[in-house]
């Protein structure tokens, strides 16, 4: 197997994008990672695309042929277009689906882009869409919503461990100042703990500010073998290790209703191949669909005591200048989280970070960086480690 | 919910709590699988009716339904640990302030929702507290 480096990344602006269309989104990403990585067109052999849900969200499907044909590469150079869907994952498998591509050999330049057009349909349709992401007929069909899913896991939690809603909302505090340093973040206004305890309930304990919220957005890298990366960039960001794992569909059927063991499983074999442990990494983008779900990731990964993620939030621990930065590009609550895209996104601020062009989120010196990206409520982990240098 | 086949075509699981068992291991399933995933091909599946009780593991109150149980809003969802193992996902009813985790609660029949004004009536399994 060959090793593999990004050469090229892009972010759209995430949020509520009336004005622009999948089509629109997704090509600004993709031509913006072609121009950072310094190419054409002609050199890619191959496109794969995150996306969870367009059948739901905007009455599309063969979602790979539409991009492929909009970003230029269709008409003339035929290059195949893959489409990807592991629900909220979509994104991290995308990648992991074009890192496999260059390193069996098949593939030499390859985009991983992820998208998600989500407000062309009123938010309780979003809803339904996204809550297809668990099991449909022994979880929805009884009432069961995302949030509630989660809620589930976040009660238990709380009466397991002693978490409490204040170290939930501690969270999304954090990842609300990390998005108001981030361009393209949805929300940029910073908030408190009481503003999450004091907004509406969506499914006790969970606030609405305990959420992700829903968003337009796109996001796209360029890959190359790590041989040719210096041919046309000189800040090539390495993968180190990908990895994958799954569980049960139903949040019920799982060993322990707190650990998503999809994540402890993924993260292993990423540190294994690696070579590397969690005290190496040096900043992480974990998925935060919900704030308990931030909670359960640094748990789960190994950056904290299982039971303890709130109070180690809570610490500041996972603040930027904290013992291990956790979503410094505002997560999925601040930043946004176009389901598709997510993954892609969290691949985008790390290696932004480890280039040294995060600006005013910028972690001083980062070698190791780390994402972690969540189908359902944990039926998928995605878990992808990259580093400066070689 | 809005497809008739697929609420119909696992009705004796939702109204009566039939579930699976592995002949082989032992194991029970709810809801039913018919392909054991600890012994996968040489397992023996075979129909088990549940006895219907059990305890919470985890609950939360909903507050913003899902589409189509707006009008049971707000309704308490949990997770339920069946005495004979597998957990499933129901709504308990009851006082919402007396739920715990760890409660004992039994098997109803009731009805589910329905698909608007004179569309479909689903019924199937919710959980009250046992001794209610």
């Amino acid at each position: 197997m060959r090793d593999v480096a990004i050469i090229g990344v892009k972010n759209t602006k995430f949020g509520e994008l009336w004005g622009r269309s999948l089509r629109d989104i997704v090509v600004e990403a993709g031509a913006g990672a072609l121009e950072d990585a310094g190419i054409g067109g002609k050199e890619i052999d191959s496109l794969y695309v995150g996306n969870m849900s367009g059948g739901r969200f905007i009455d599309q499907e063969h979602i790979g042929a539409l991009i492929a044909d909009y970003s230029g590469l269709s008409k003339n150079l035929h290059v195949p277009a893959t489409r990807v869907e592991a629900a909220c994952a979509s994104g991290g498998l995308a990648l992991r689906q074009a890192i496999m591509a260059v390193a069996s050999g098949y593939n030499d330049i390859v985009i991983a882009a992820g998208a998600e057009k989500m407000t062309d349909v009123e938010s309780e349709e979003a809803s339904s869409a996204l809550a297809a992401a668990a099991d449909r007929e022994w979880e929805g069909m009884t009432g069961a919503t995302f949030p509630g899913i989660y809620a589930m896991i976040a009660r238990l939690h709380m009466h397991r461990y002693g978490t409490t809603s204040e170290q939930l909302a501690e969270v999304a505090v954090k990842n609300h100042k990390n998005g108001s340093l981030n361009p393209i973040a949805q929300y940029k206004n910073r908030i408190t703990v009481d503003d999450v305890l004091n907004s509406i309930m969506v499914a006790d304990p969970l606030h609405i500010f305990d959420c992700s919220p829903i968003t337009d957005g796109a996001s796209a890298l360029v890959l190359a073998p790590a041989d040719i990366a210096h041919k046309y960039t000189d800040t090539p960001i390495y993968i180190r290790a990908t990895a994958q794992a799954s569980d049960t569909i139903a949040l019920h059927d799982r060993r322990d209703i707190t650990t998503l063991d999809a994540t402890v499983v993924a993260a292993k074999r990423a540190y294994s191949m690696a070579k590397l442990r969690p005290e190496d990494i040096d900043l992480v983008e974990v998925h935060d669909c919900f704030t308990i779900a931030e909670i359960c990731a640094i748990e789960d990964l190994g950056f904290a005591e299982k039971g303890k993620g709130g109070i180690v939030t809570a610490n500041g621990e996972t603040a930027i200048g904290g013992r291990i930065p956790v979503n410094t590009s505002g997560g999925l609550k601040a930043c946004g989280h176009p389901v598709g895209a997510t993954g892609v996104k969290q691949a985008v601020e790390i290696v932004t970070q480890l280039r040294g062009d995060a600006g005013k989120r910028q972690i001083e010196g980062a070698e190791y960086g780390m994402t972690h990206n969540v189908g359902g409520s944990g039926a998928t982990a995605v878990v992808h480690i990259f580093s400066r240098e070689r | 919910m809005s497809s008739v086949p697929r609420f119909w075509r696992s009705i004796g699981s939702r109204y009566n709590l039939e579930g699976t068992r592995c002949k082989e291991c032992g194991e029970h399933f709810y809801p039913p699988r018919n392909f054991c995933v600890n012994c996968r091909r040489v397992g023996h599946i075979e129909p088990y009716k549940f006895k219907g009780t059990g305890k919470i593991i985890s609950y939360t109150i909903i507050h913003t339904a899902a589409e189509g149980f707006e009008d049971q809003t707000p309704y308490t969802l949990a997770i339920i640990q069946l005495d004979e193992g597998p957990r499933l996902t129901s709504q308990v009813i009851g006082d919402p302030e007396k739920i715990h985790i760890g409660m004992r609660v039994r098997s109803v029949f009731r009805k589910l929702g329905e698909d608007g004004e004179g569309g479909m009536i689903y019924y199937g399994t919710k959980f009250v507290p046992e001794d209610a």
